[in-house]
């Protein structure tokens, strides 16, 4: 009992921190049109910033600066947030495709990076030897688990909440009409190029935190972690949740974890031996169809778009009369 | 073709002199175009396809790169500046298609259209659906949901939001019926009668002449013809710019 139990919370906190990372995605993409290919940079940069801040000092590498961990998450956060910006600064002026071939391309040099730069995250090796917070107090079996899965799950309520009062704010209004059409949104003395780098940042940042807990999570991350599969599965989780809904957002994460740990578990235990070898080439078919029949027969997502009426669009004559 | 010292030249709000302008390097649309823009009236511009009506106005707008000439607004040189800035100087630009955000409500689309920080922003929109009524009623329905008419009143109405004291109109009748075409125009005698300048890119000649003060006529990225909108209403040469009757002016 206590075994399945562990491990439902083992997925939980899994599919919760992909959450959180596609609901950085859903604000770049679901709420701003900005096709981001590189989901996993901003990942990997979270969670590489904070392992390396975080961590002991090693020999031979530039890290281990063994900051407390909520410094060293922030810290990973904020490694995501400045890679964001300098990306978003170089390409933000490319459009849809283009962007997505471009930050396509800044992950797989983000993965090279990772494993070739010895000195900065330990190379193929990965960076090892995090010591997870508060392991000393609470222990290493299925209490810190259920811990670390109530704080994750907390953080992914926050992450929520900030983001639908994002887009419910003025500032949303401007991200959805940006989305739909820049040149009419610049007629009207907005600065597109501004705010798409804002939500390109915001967004990545969020992955950033969702890759420092995953590094948390497993207290070791290395360039295995960083390949491009994670980003076609956010993107997955968005297409299939329902872009530009959140709690569309939310759900295809949990769906598509679920669906992905089954076909796993299904295909190791149900298809012949001399097939065990290919079974993760079928996953990543897997995932390719279920993106493609989602955008074939439902393209809007399970959860789709709602019209969110602004607090201020709901009523402003009365709110900026009082 | 520009001659100084006329009447209606003395309260110059916008002038583009001799505009060189192309969507690519080496390949002007526009070569050497020169406009005015009078305060409080409608400047009209016509010419057949391909005259580069459309592009002067992006032009103008800071859509379309400038390679040459200089334009003016009141007394400011606003050459090549940025769309998004032109709003702060008072100018505001309605493009031809796809000038609202459909998915939010027309009550969003004015919220955005708002200056920021606007202090008087409920009179500002009091004012406007005072003007149009119509977008008052359905204010809570999605713009997508009105039809092509209403959508240009609200774009206008947008373009007003930031109280501009020019306004650049790129078509505002294409694709609209005939009754619409007259009310769109209509409404800009109105707003032109109210203070606001106007400056009309128009595919509608002959409605667009009659409510319009002054007129210029584009061929082939260059000035042919320009003269209060009346006397050019009925003179031939127009109909023969638009035919090819005439032979164009060329520099």
């Amino acid at each position: 009992m206590i075994g399945v139990l562990s491990y439902l919370v083992f997925f939980a906190t899994t599919a919760s921190i992909l959450a959180i990372a596609v609901l950085g995605l859903n604000l770049q993409w679901g709420n701003t049109g900005l096709f981001n290919g590189g989901v996993v940079a901003f990942f990997g940069a979270g969670a590489y910033g904070t392992l390396i801040l975080g961590g002991p000092p090693q020999e031979g590498m530039v890290g281990g600066f063994a900051l407390t961990y909520p410094m060293a998450l922030l810290g990973g956060m904020a490694v995501a947030g400045v890679m964001a910006w300098i990306v978003g600064l170089l390409t933000l002026r490319l459009r849809h495709d283009y962007l997505a071939i471009a930050t396509f391309g800044v992950a797989v040099a983000f993965e090279n990076l990772m494993r070739n730069a010895e000195w900065l995250a330990g190379g193929a090796k990965g960076v090892r030897g995090f010591e997870r917070p508060f392991r000393e107090a609470i222990g290493d079996g299925f209490l810190y688990n259920l811990v670390f899965f109530v704080a994750v799950l907390l953080i992914l309520i926050a992450t929520y909440v900030f983001l639908e009062r994002l887009v419910a704010s003025p500032f949303g209004r401007l991200l959805r009409a940006i989305r739909e059409d820049e040149e009419a949104a610049q007629s009207l003395g907005k600065s597109p190029s501004r705010v798409r780098l804002t939500a390109f940042v915001t967004g990545s940042v969020i992955m950033g935190l969702a890759g420092g807990l995953y590094g948390t999570f497993y207290a070791f991350v290395s360039p295995q972690d960083v390949l491009p599969t994670l980003t076609f599965q956010v993107w997955a989780m968005l297409i299939v949740g329902g872009a530009g809904n959140n709690r569309g957002a939310v759900f295809g994460a949990f769906l598509i974890w679920g669906a992905w740990t089954i076909s796993g578990w299904a295909l190791s235990r149900f298809a012949p031996v001399e097939a065990q070898l290919y079974t993760g080439s079928v996953q990543f078919i897997l995932i390719g169809a279920v993106i493609v029949g989602m955008l074939v027969w439902r393209p809007q997502g399970l959860l789709p778009e709602r019209l969110i009426v602004s607090q201020q669009g709901s009523n402003p004559v009365n709110k900026r009369g009082e | 073709m520009l001659i100084l010292g006329q009447p209606w030249m003395t309260n110059v709000v916008l002038e583009a002199r001799e505009l060189t302008a192309g969507y690519v390097p080496d390949l002007p649309i526009l070569r050497g175009v020169s406009v005015r823009a009078m305060r409080g009236k409608i400047t009209l511009i016509i010419g057949p396809n391909g005259a580069g009506k459309s592009t002067l106005i992006k032009a103008i707008a800071g859509l379309v790169p400038i390679s040459a000439g200089t334009v003016n607004f009141e007394g400011t040189d606003i050459t090549g500046l940025r769309t998004d800035r032109l709003a702060s100087h008072g100018i505001a630009y309605v493009p031809q298609n796809n000038n609202i955000f459909r998915s939010l409500t027309i009550r969003q689309n004015l919220d955005l259209a708002l200056r920021r920080g606007s202090a008087n922003g409920v009179a500002v929109l009091d004012h406007l659906f005072a003007q149009f009524p119509a977008l008052a009623e359905k204010q809570k329905d999605k713009a997508g949901s009105l039809s092509g008419g209403q959508r240009q009143f609200l774009a206008i109405a947008m373009a007003l939001a930031a109280e501009p004291r020019l306004i650049l109109m790129d078509e505002p009748s294409a694709g609209l019926s005939p009754k619409a075409t007259q009310e769109v125009l209509e409404h800009a005698r109105v707003l032109a009668t109210s203070g606001v300048s106007i400056l009309l890119v128009e595919q509608n000649v002959n409605q667009a002449m009659r409510l319009s003060d002054h007129c210029y006529i584009l061929a082939e990225g260059r000035n042919q013809i320009d003269g209060p909108s009346d006397d050019l209403r009925n003179d031939s040469v127009v109909g023969e710019i638009y035919l090819g009757g005439r032979r164009l002016r060329s520099s």
